[in-house]
């Protein structure tokens, strides 16, 4: 073999002994554990926090008010869609307080007439001359709207 | 003109790249069609969730995207989403209007008079969780992977950032965050499923248009869904094997 | 918060609908600069094959300065593609944990391939006699330079020569259908995305080496006509003519694979043609009509075309081969514009666009793609003063 070639083999034997030296250094634990991704990463995604808790763990404290709600047409709504995720809340209540939406934006998002809104599933007004100037809260108690 | 040719050389070039075409094709076929997709649904009991959308329940409250991008810490731009809702507006005189204003967060405004509306209704889009997903298929370090569980999940830890996969969902459900420079999108609230807690935007759905579950499980309650009503994917065309069913779907939603 | 203000100011101007995700344009115009200097390695790679494979000793003189210029633009070809990610410094995970069904994933072995076993080698096999030579001439620092990069192998025989020139045949031989691959697989990424009809066709991979081959070949052209004036040689016009006939042969291999393409795509008219059709007479109308097929296909494709049935003086014809040139490059630039950013324009929705403007003042992704594109002409500069064609010995035939 000649001398420049035996030489070349040389170095291209070094490059890819680095290249697998590399590998062996860089590739992350858990690799492949599942399928060709890191297996750890599923533990990290699933350790992030849930910030929304649900209506029944709402309702150990504020029982009335759930009740009401659920004995209403809003029964089917989470307290947290209105007054925001209630995480904090449930550990500190002093230092974290749930939001009480009032104004006429707020439930009109759902309740504005909208042709693509079916009928018999949601109430609908004319926003723009269903009592204009008032507050939805005057007269629909948001937790039993009939009331 | 002086341009020479050396017949001998030639012939010779073309055997031997014609060895090495025939080496590609022989290596081939010792292995034909191999299916490249990333991922193959795993054998046995597992989960293996799917979802299914009822058109006809959506009121385009929004609440599923703003409860997404609350719990999920998405960045607030209008720009980026895990989850957003989409009205559909088909004139009289066959037009077809699309929008989404800030995901569908703020509420819509038709701008068309009724009475020039020949049909509108509201679609909810979030990830398909494609069993064959095109996103998972290209990420070429394998920060995007599905997980056992059905799910596309992105590993933000390792994702370099090329937004290859942003280029190959063929629904734009994948956005690269600003702030960490790498891809996000939805994980059906992986985080909540572990800990038996239901996805944001299921929670929060008022009419309960959304229903995710397990498809293994035949009893579940998407199993059932899909069983009773006739549903239909987006781009069925595209063989993505998508996993979220829509419910009375109109053949304008792409 | 620059890049935000971008995204709202494209926010205000989307037309139709688009899905919220799709305003952020995220392939910039580095990624256009991927595939353009790619392009470019290529097709002057197959410039110097020509005249060795194929043995058209007219070429003779571009052979190493293709070589080089190759090299040159190889060593930057993966910078665009790196500094534009979210992550630069996570790029490694490219080849240490590669994502064996990604296209972008075997990218970075292709590369490695061709530049380390393709090019280098080629380069070595080539310079190997010289550098022996300049490292006995030189003194100091640069006679360890060039000892350094003969491996230390001091071997002058005729018979060490003949060898150097059979195995560098033998590399230039494997070194086309690599030239081949590395840019049909530039093409591959794009064509191999079924989520986006202006990119998914399998004709992607051609249409990308054809191109590469043009633009490459322009290079060389202008490359080795700059070098000349700057010594102030003078031009072999047999060698830039038939240069000129390859570049016209090639342009119209090309131009025509582009036309069908472009046919096929309207006979089919399937379901994202109405969209790529208002693509392509609004939002890439200059770039497309005027630059692309205007100024880099049917201008040099006249003039060179004429040139083979008519004459003029020599003269000329140089100043006119540094037009063309220059106008094939700036048209390859355009297509690969189209192919990249005219992809992204439209919302996979088929139902409207986004915008995309091209921030000068103090956008990065323009500076860094000048960078990107001028770094090279730097490192060509070094390299043939490392190394330079004209005080080569004469060829050994093996």
């Amino acid at each position: 073999m000649p001398l420049q070639v035996k030489r070349l083999l040389i170095v291209f034997a070094i490059l890819i002994g680095t290249m697998f030296a590399l590998k062996y250094f860089l590739t992350p634990e858990s690799w492949r554990e599942f399928g060709p991704y890191r297996g750890n990463a599923l533990k990290e995604i699933a350790a992030q926090e849930a910030k929304y808790i649900d209506t029944k763990t709402c309702a150990m404290c504020h029982d009335l008010i759930a009740e009401l709600k659920n004995n209403g047409e809003h029964n089917s709504i989470q307290c947290e869609n209105c007054h925001g995720p209630g995480y904090k809340h449930i550990d500190d209540q002093e230092n974290n307080e749930m939001k009480i939406p009032k104004g006429r934006e707020f439930c009109i998002r759902c309740h504005a007439r909208n042709a693509a809104r079916p009928l018999n599933i949601i109430k609908q007004i004319d926003a723009t001359e269903h009592n204009i100037g008032e507050d939805c809260i005057t007269c629909h108690n948001p937790h039993q709207p009939w009331l | 003109m002086a341009i020479k040719k050396e017949n001998v050389s030639r012939r010779d070039f073309l055997k031997k790249s014609s060895m090495f075409a025939g080496g590609v094709v022989f290596v081939s076929l010792l292995n034909p069609f191999k299916v490249v997709y990333a991922t193959k649904k795993p054998k046995g009991k597992g989960k293996w969730y799917g979802i299914a959308i009822d058109i006809e329940k959506c009121i385009g409250c929004g609440s599923c995207a703003r409860a997404c991008k609350t719990e999920n810490n998405v960045p607030n731009e209008p720009f980026f989403f895990r989850n957003w809702v989409e009205q559909y507006t088909i004139t009289n005189d066959e037009q077809v209007m699309v929008s989404s204003p800030n995901g569908g967060i703020d509420g819509f405004k038709q701008a068309v008079p009724d009475e020039d509306i020949y049909k509108t209704f509201f679609v909810p889009k979030m990830c398909n969780h494609c069993a064959k997903s095109p996103c998972t298929q290209v990420c070429p370090v394998g920060a995007s992977f599905e997980s056992p569980e059905g799910l596309a999940l992105v590993d933000q830890n390792y994702c370099i950032g090329c937004g290859y996969c942003v280029q190959a969902c063929p629904y734009g459900c994948r956005y690269i965050d600003p702030a960490k420079g790498v891809v996000d999108k939805c994980t059906l609230c992986y985080h909540r499923l572990q800990k038996d807690l239901d996805p944001a935007c299921m929670m929060a759905c008022p009419t309960g248009a959304r229903i995710y579950g397990d498809l293994n499980d035949r009893d579940s309650a998407v199993s059932l869904f899909i069983k009773e009503y006739n549903c239909a994917v987006l781009k069925p065309q595209l063989n993505t094997d998508s996993k979220l069913y829509y419910y009375a779907l109109s053949q304008e939603v792409h | 918060m620059n890049k935000l203000q971008n995204l709202y100011e494209a926010l205000a101007n989307v037309e139709g609908y688009i899905y919220p995700n799709e305003i952020a344009l995220n392939w910039d115009l580095l990624i256009v600069m991927y595939p353009y200097i790619t392009g470019l390695v290529a097709g002057a790679f197959i410039l110097a094959s020509l005249n060795r494979v194929f043995d058209i000793k007219a070429l003779r003189p571009t052979y190493e300065i293709s070589l080089l210029t190759a090299l040159s633009f190889m060593l930057v070809a993966t910078m665009p593609l790196i500094s534009h990610l979210g992550q630069p410094f996570r790029f490694y995970e490219m080849l240490i944990t590669p994502h064996l069904t990604s296209a972008m994933a075997i990218f970075g072995f292709v590369y490695i391939w061709y530049l380390m076993v393709v090019l280098l080698l080629e380069i070595w096999f080539d310079y190997r006699y010289d550098m022996v030579i300049w490292s006995e001439q030189k003194k100091g620092f640069m006679k360890f330079f060039y000892k350094a990069l003969t491996l230390w192998v001091s071997d002058k025989s005729p018979e060490s020569r003949k060898t150097d020139d059979k195995i560098g045949y033998f590399i230039t031989v494997i070194g086309i259908p690599s030239a081949f691959l590395l840019h049909g697989y530039v093409g591959f990424i794009f064509g191999s995305l079924k989520a986006n009809p202006w990119w998914s066709s399998v004709m992607m991979p051609v249409i990308f080496l054809f191109s590469a081959m043009v633009s490459g070949i322009a290079l060389v052209m202008f490359i080795y006509m700059v070098i000349n004036f700057i010594r102030r040689k003078k031009n072999d016009i047999l060698c830039l003519d038939t240069i000129a006939k390859y570049l016209f042969y090639i342009l119209i291999l090309d131009f025509t694979l582009e036309s069908l393409d472009q046919i096929h795509r309207i006979y089919e008219a399937d379901e994202s043609f109405d969209i790529l059709k208002l693509l392509v007479h609004g939002k890439l109308f200059f770039t497309f009509f005027i630059m692309q097929i205007g100024v880099g296909t049917i201008f040099p494709l006249a003039v060179l075309g004429f040139f083979q049935f008519k004459q003029p003086s020599e003269k000329i014809r140089k100043i006119l081969y540094l037009i063309v040139s220059s106008a094939v490059l700036i048209g390859i630039f355009f297509m690969r514009w189209n192919v990249v950013i005219g992809g992204q324009l439209f919302s996979k929705s088929f139902y409207g666009f986004t915008s995309y403007k091209v921030d000068l003042i103090g956008g990065k992704d323009v500076w860094l793609s000048l960078l990107w594109f001028i770094i090279p002409f730097f490192i060509l500069a070094f390299l043939l003063w490392l190394l330079p064609p004209w005080k080569k010995a004469k060829h050994v035939e093996g």
